[in-house]
């Protein structure tokens, strides 16, 4: 299983527990299988089939470049967050 | 260099070469923004906004379209009305609409300086004339100028329109364009079983990137409709995307040829004149340039968010963190994103702090929209953090780098918003600090002045950033290699870039000769900003470099009639590993090889470098009787990854800290209360010159990145970040006072030390 | 504007060793002059009100901002700029030194640097560290820290003699 953590609005408004477990082979998978547990998170996350804009996913520490078809072997912790705008506004 | 960790022998990389460009840099070459001239140009000059906040009413040209040798006048009337749209996915942010009204307003002007309507004259003088003679009649509304007034109650609205993201909930009629938190562990338990809680709020004033080039815009709009620009920028295919949205045209209609830039530091990512010319020259059809003026560039362009930022650090009896709370409020200016998400990310990144909580707010105020400003938010909320570590130093009697070293961020360590570090090298620094020659020397009050000195120290840290960047390459027939990028040089990386692509061929780093070129002639490069260039662009002249020797084999292959595997390439050779016979340099290849000339290309889609760290050390000596403080010695220590060139390196700590060293003590907006900025000259926003700044002692700590094949990390932004806590607490060590305002500037000191007595 | 139009003024002068006429309108400035009429752009505009530096040009000896001066004033005088250091021969030390000493990073206000830190070693050869930034004071940089430009005229200042 892999930990994930979602950001605090998501949690506040859907009240999501600060850590859950899910699994997934690439992380479209593990959306929908947290879906299925926390109904209204995918829409939080995932926007015209890929990840929304201004959500990042930061697997095992790093940010992810290939976004939901990202593959998820041997990953023990997920943190779903605000991506940064790191120079352009 | 204090640790090399992989003895790698590299023949290039490490070495100082002179850069590629230099040559068209000392002799007056160089073509930036404002040096082009076409066939024809117009040129043109924008009418901005008196008033920090008011409603057009109106806008009368007439008078301007009748004066002889105006070509064109125009009003947000002819651009395209976008709707709200959030851009793309982390490089970019905010919306639409926002970027078009920030170039030209439509019904509100938001600061002093916003452009409200252009003109397009025969030349600069008779430009000048006609934008004085366009009318605009305004409702002058109450303007807000700082984080305080933006929040308070029955403050005016900068945005009536505008849906704030307060926790997740919408809010409309708020100047808080978003409210976000993060939290790990248990925070009140942390403050409960703490043996020491220190509490700081400190205030920071708006300052400017100070760039010496000013903003320029060329644009020629064709018949086929397609839009050529000509600026001085981080990123041209962020003007692409940002002038094509704006005028509502496709990307591949927009091409954009960066000229030299002169200066950026953040503030030269945003558009601001480019599709005004090219509406200008839709009109005529005729080349138009746009520039702005100094104070232009202060009171419309830029500026490093301004803000408040709490922040409040319990300990245990043993010194370890326990529990850490920061509330951050910073200058969005007039339209949303001031950076927060980053300053949530950096404002406990140098520790390991078991339980956290940050609230950050993102606060629209009637000042220029916020540009990235080298490590955007981080010094800001640096000044916090670091001031309350100090403090607890000196209530509690640590030293200030064994605290640091017993509180370390390091690998694993779980950052504020929840994943674990990979390898960074903030301990090395530290580690380094401490054994430098500046932490072990005396720091002595002078005896003949009786001024007062103090020394300082502080850590900071930028998180760098990874994204797309291609490389073009083709191997010459005289055995040089033309190297193709699409980032824009603004310190020395064509020389980093193509040092790289050289380190794999084996081959001298003047013998890969890199050119900077059009949207249309090389793959997406994302901004030269975020410290990604060296790290991103040169990952993908590594990769292009390895595919351009699998070329070279292919080719020998062919030419000899053997198979690929019995061939092998070295520092520009390429040879049969069986037959010594069989072996032919690259300009031997090079000459009409089989099949078509050798090429290649690359492109990649990184993620971040892992972060970088610095610490700074600050001596001051201090004139109690005019507060005038001047920097006696200074130490930048910074975990570079891998230095490519370790001159530009040097540069960037050295430039880094006296940009943070002028923020300290001189940089600020100075505001009237009707919004206007009343110091918008060099002469009244004081920049350190020559004359203001020591030598800057650098240390390079050496602890590679995982994400790049040579361990590069982004070393641009991290410098700026320590200054101003390491002067601010410099200055606590020499009289005794914490200063929590920026700039603590000689008026702030002796007020102080007046309190004080 | 037509009825008062403001006629433009015949200039003698000499720039980097070439003399020239050239008409310019009464009002430009020097650094308007250099850029769009004799059309040699190495010259910057930082501020256009002397406090930058970056158009700093050598006239009859003097270190002034061109930005300050008129066109008009450039009669009979003797000009040098950046584009006059490097002679068909090679670079002068000071811009060899820049280059080996990474003393610029965007380079926007190097003609500046290089024309004032020449002014300086015709008048002192062999500078202090105090006197250079002392010279130097007149001229911003935002990129370097201004260590490495220092560095850089210390070394051309051994090298020249």
């Amino acid at each position: 299983m892999i930990k994930i953590f979602l950001p605090y609005k998501i949690r506040e408004t859907l009240d999501v527990p600060t850590e859950i477990e899910a699994q997934g082979s690439n992380l479209r998978n593990l959306i929908d299988n947290i879906e299925g547990m926390y109904p209204g998170v995918k829409d939080h996350l995932v926007d015209e089939g890929k990840l929304r804009p201004g959500m990042s996913a930061v697997i095992d520490g790093k940010t992810t470049r290939l976004g939901l078809i990202h593959k998820l072997d041997n990953v023990s912790e997920i943190h779903f967050l605000p991506s940064i705008a790191g120079g352009r506004k | 260099m204090v640790s090399t960790p992989e003895n790698k022998n590299y023949k290039v990389i490490g070495t100082r070469p002179i850069r590629h460009d230099g040559y068209d840099k000392v002799t007056g070459r160089a073509q930036y923004g404002a040096d082009i001239k076409l066939p024809g140009m117009l040129i043109g000059a924008v009418v901005r906004s008196p008033h920090a906040h008011a409603r057009i009413k109106s806008i009368d040209t007439s008078e301007a379209e009748r004066l002889d040798g105006v070509f064109a006048v125009m009003t947000a009337k002819d651009l395209p009305r976008l709707g709200d749209v959030v851009r793309g996915n982390s490089e970019e942010s905010g919306s639409e609409k926002h970027l078009s009204e920030n170039v030209m307003a439509f019904d509100k002007v938001l600061y002093k300086g916003h452009v409200v309507a252009g003109v397009a004259a025969k030349d600069q003088n008779t430009a000048f004339e006609a934008a004085k003679k366009i009318k605009v009649d305004y409702e002058i509304l109450k303007p807000v100028i700082d984080v305080d007034q933006a929040m308070s109650k029955d403050a005016p609205i900068l945005h009536e329109d505008y849906t704030c993201d307060h926790l997740g909930k919408e809010v409309k009629n708020s100047n808080v364009a978003a409210h976000v938190r993060h939290e790990n562990g248990d925070l009140e338990n942390g403050f409960d079983k703490a043996d020491l809680v220190v509490e700081k709020e400190v205030d920071m004033q708006t300052v400017h990137q100070g760039y010496i080039e000013p903003h320029s815009g060329t644009a020629v709009w064709d018949e086929e409709d397609r839009v050529k620009v000509w600026t001085s920028t981080q990123g041209s295919f962020a003007v692409r995307d940002s002038v094509s949205k704006v005028l509502d045209l496709d990307v591949s209609r927009v091409k954009v040829t960066p000229m030299e830039i002169g200066g950026g530091f953040g503030g030269k990512i945003p558009i601001y004149l480019e599709p005004i010319s090219a509406v200008l020259s839709r009109k005529t059809r005729r080349p138009v340039k746009t520039m702005m003026s100094r104070t232009d560039v202060f009171d419309a362009t830029g500026p490093g968010p301004g803000g408040k930022v709490k922040v409040k650090i319990g300990i245990d009896a043993d010194g370890k963190i326990l529990a850490a709370y920061a509330d951050i409020r910073l200058e969005a200016g007039a339209y949303p994103e001031a950076f927060i998400e980053a300053a949530a990310k950096c404002v406990f990144s140098c520790y390991d702090v078991p339980a956290m909580k940050i609230d950050a707010y993102d606060v629209l105020v009637n000042k220029p929209s916020s540009a990235p400003y080298r490590a955007p938010a981080s010094p800001q909320v640096a000044f916090a953090t670091e001031t309350v570590v100090d403090e607890i130093c000196k209530i509690k009697g640590y030293d200030p780098i064994d605290f640091r070293l017993l509180n370390v961020a390091e690998k694993g360590t779980r950052t504020a918003l929840g994943p674990k570090y990979r390898t960074i090298g903030l301990k090395e620094c530290l580690e380094a600090a401490k054994k430098s020659d500046h932490w072990k020397s005396n720091l002595n009050s002078n005896p003949k002045t009786g001024k007062k000195r103090g020394r300082g120290i502080a850590s900071g840290y930028w998180f760098n950033i990874g994204f797309k960047s291609s490389v073009n390459l083709s191997l010459n027939p005289d055995g040089k290699v033309a190297l193709i990028e699409g980032s824009t040089d603004i310190g020395g990386s064509r020389a980093s870039i193509a040092m790289q692509a050289a380190e794999v061929l084996g081959i001298p780093a003047e013998d890969v000769r890199p050119s900077v070129v059009d949207t249309d002639s090389i793959g997406i490069t994302d901004v030269t900003g975020g410290s990604r260039t060296t790290y991103a662009t040169g990952y993908a002249a590594y990769n292009a470099a390895h595919k351009l020797i699998e070329e070279i084999i292919e080719k020998a292959a062919l030419k000899w009639d053997i198979s690929k595997d019995q061939i092998e390439y070295s520092d520009g050779v390429v040879k049969s590993k069986t037959d010594s016979e069989l072996k032919m340099t690259l300009k031997e290849i090079a000459d009409d090889p089989p099949g078509g000339p050798i090429v290649s290309s690359a492109s990649v889609d990184l993620e971040e470098a892992g972060g970088g760290f610095a610490v700074h050390i600050a001596d001051l000596e201090i004139d109690e009787e005019t507060g005038k403080t001047d920097v006696v010695n200074y130490t930048a220590i910074q975990d570079v990854g891998k230095a490519i060139h370790p001159s530009y390196v040097e540069g960037q700590m050295q430039g880094g800290a006296a940009q943070g060293i002028g923020w300290a003590l001189n940089e600020e907006y100075f505001m009237s209360d009707d919004g206007v900025m009343l110091n918008s000259s060099y002469l009244d926003y004081r920049m350190p010159i020559a004359l203001d700044l020591p030598m800057i002692n650098t240390i390079m700590v050496e602890v590679p990145s995982e994400e790049h094949p040579y361990g590069v990390r982004g070393v641009g932004e991290p410098p700026i970040v320590p200054p101003v806590p390491a002067i601010g607490n410099a200055i606590n060590d020499a009289l005794g006072l914490r200063l929590l305002s920026t700039p603590m500037k000689p008026s702030r000191i002796t007020e102080a030390l007046k309190r004080k007595k | 504007m037509s009825e008062n139009k403001v006629k433009k003024v015949a200039v003698n002068t000499t720039i980097n060793g070439e003399e020239m006429d050239i008409l310019v309108d009464p009002y430009i400035s020097l650094l308007e002059t250099l850029r769009e009429v004799v059309g040699i752009t190495g010259t910057k505009e930082g501020c256009n009100d002397g406090n930058c530096g970056a158009c700093t040009i050598n006239l009859d000896g003097r270190i002034v901002d061109s930005c300050l001066v008129l066109g008009v004033e450039a009669e009979g005088k003797n000009i040098e700029t950046v584009e006059g250091m490097a002679t068909p021969d090679g670079l002068h030390p000071l811009q060899q030194a820049f280059l080996e000493e990474a003393a610029l990073q965007c380079g926007i206000c190097t003609p500046g640097f290089l024309v004032s830190a020449k002014a300086l070693l015709d008048n002192e050869p062999d500078p202090s560290e105090e006197r250079i930034r002392h010279w130097l004071a007149g001229n911003l940089c935002r990129c370097t820290g201004y260590d490495k430009i220092v560095k850089a005229v210390t070394k051309a200042s051994k090298e020249s003699k």
